[in-house]
């Protein structure tokens, strides 16, 4: 079928089998490979991309039923000249090694510090009912528990993302 | 994975029309049925993709209760203050589950009717399932059965319910709303809405063909206090060896009020009545809950690699009633 995605705010037409991942649309399809590949299961959270603002696996969802919604990949994020400041802090605080998971890490972290701005609770959070959330070393972790690292660069990326955060807050 | 026709619904009538015609699945987050059907396991013909029906609101109803749409995802279900302020339980349920890139995706109606992670129904391979294959026997009967059922499993099969949220539910006594392609609803008590495996285990819950899960209906907010337990391999992101949920009250020292479910321990959320049965009225005491959990447990059955959760699931059970009611 032949369908259109709005991929880093460009539409983009795409003949696509009703089976292609969003995943595999973006790297095979559209040649947009910094998403990357990792377990196709769900698991690894390395193919982890924005869409609407919101973080997902984009190996677990079928590209034709993302027709209408702003898809957002680690291309779409920051270049090499122009650097989002979570790209800037995994480098500056060595939140990698083969930088596999990176990109996922990254999309995610976005995704997970707008979740936090609309302080939405997680299971490191002591009282749910409480309406605000501060976020610590924790709740950091346990929100980033869907991207596996297996170089385990873990202390630098919560570094990274608690740089961020601190330096976004208010 | 096989071949299929994809469409996307316009409205739920005509959506279940569709599928009752056409012998249709829905496809809402997708995250349980497209990894299945990456297997082989799931081999859908015809997808409908009931993702963007408006079944996202979250209601407050006439009777105090909460009426949840079928497509309000897990993190917006988790977030929703009403939640967090009513029901904590079903909030902490949900956000001890999977991650946060699959909570922004799952559905409430398709969290309920995700299947098990048996290993055995999950990978194809020379060992049976009858979940998978109809008649081909169960090798977790006399394989590896770390992670299974202890109550309500058949010779058939011992696979558990992985949901977390479906076993606050279970604790709450929600309903779930069923459309069907004659246009009529119906509501079922959660507790009837799964089916126990018997000597077919691939027909898992009561929903006829082509019916479609619309709304989940909670009562109004308990009184007392909530609380959701996981234990597992690991901290996070991980499926529970055991889960107990708990909405618990007390009155002058003696258990007032007590509701308990399990996850982890059966193919379906394990409510423990004859516990709450036991403890009520009883002196809010570690002595009470031990009691309570030998009768949750006396039916329960090992199979060998998983006879700790029997132990596990008593002291995780006296573990939450502690947190909820206190002990002397």
């Amino acid at each position: 079928m032949e369908i259109e995605l709005l991929l880093n705010g460009i539409p983009r037409r795409l003949d696509l089998d009703p089976r292609t991942s969003l995943l595999d649309a973006l790297r095979e399809h559209a040649h947009l490979t910094g998403t990357k590949k990792g377990c196709d299961h769900g698991q690894c959270g390395a193919c982890t991309i924005l869409v609407n603002g919101r973080r997902i696996n984009a190996c677990l969802t079928l590209a034709v039923m993302h027709v209408g919604d702003e898809i957002v990949t680690i291309e779409g994020i920051g270049a090499t000249d122009r650097l989002h400041p979570l790209q800037r802090a995994f480098l500056e605080h060595d939140g990698f090694q083969c930088g596999y998971c990176t990109s996922g890490q990254i999309c995610s972290a976005i995704g997970m510090l707008g979740e936090v701005e609309l302080n939405w609770p997680s299971h490191a959070t002591a009282d749910v009912s409480r309406p605000t959330i501060e976020l610590d070393d924790r709740e950091i972790r346990e929100r980033m528990s869907g991207n596996l690292c297996r170089c385990a660069a873990y202390p630098n990326i919560v570094a990274a993302i608690r740089d961020v955060a601190v330096n976004a807050a208010p | 994975m096989r071949t299929f026709t994809y469409e996307r619904a316009v409205d739920a009538a005509s959506a279940v029309e569709t599928a009752a015609r056409t012998g249709g699945r829905y496809i809402s987050g997708g995250t349980n049925l497209l990894d299945l059907m990456k297997l082989e396991i799931e081999r859908p013909e015809h997808l409908i993709d009931i993702s963007r029906l408006p079944l996202r609101a979250i209601e407050p109803q006439p009777n105090g209760g909460l009426r949840i749409g079928a497509q309000v995802s897990n993190s917006d279900l988790a977030a929703h203050m009403l939640v967090r302020e009513g029901y904590p339980l079903l909030a902490e349920a949900l956000l001890s589950g999977a991650s946060g890139q699959l909570r922004n995706k799952a559905s409430t109606g398709g969290n309920l009717l995700q299947r098990t992670r048996c290993p055995y129904f999950y990978y194809e391979g020379p060992a049976g399932c009858n979940k998978r294959d109809p008649g081909s026997g169960c090798s977790a009967l006399g394989g590896f059965n770390r992670g299974h059922a202890i109550l309500g499993a058949s010779d058939a099969c011992i696979a558990t319910h992985p949901s977390d949220m479906a076993v606050a539910m279970t604790a709450l006594d929600a309903e779930i709303e069923l459309l069907a392609p004659d246009r009529s609803t119906r509501r079922v008590a959660i507790d009837a809405f799964y089916r126990d495996p018997g000597t077919d285990p691939r027909i898992e819950t009561v929903l006829e063909p082509g019916e479609m899960i619309t709304a989940v209906l909670l009562p109004p907010a308990p009184r007392g206090r909530q609380r959701y337990r996981k234990v597992r391999d690991r901290a996070s992101y991980e499926f529970a060896l055991v889960s107990v949920g708990v909405i618990a009250a007390i009155e002058r020292g003696r258990v007032d009020l007590v509701r308990i479910a399990f996850g982890g321990v059966a193919h379906k959320p394990w409510r423990a009545r004859a516990a709450e049965a036991s403890l009520t009225g009883q002196p809010a005491t570690m002595a009470s809950y031990e009691r309570a959990a030998d009768v949750a447990m006396a039916d329960a059955v090992g199979r060998g690699h998983n006879d700790f959760k029997i132990e596990l699931a008593k002291r995780t059970l006296c573990r939450v009633l502690a947190d909820t009611m206190g002990s002397e």
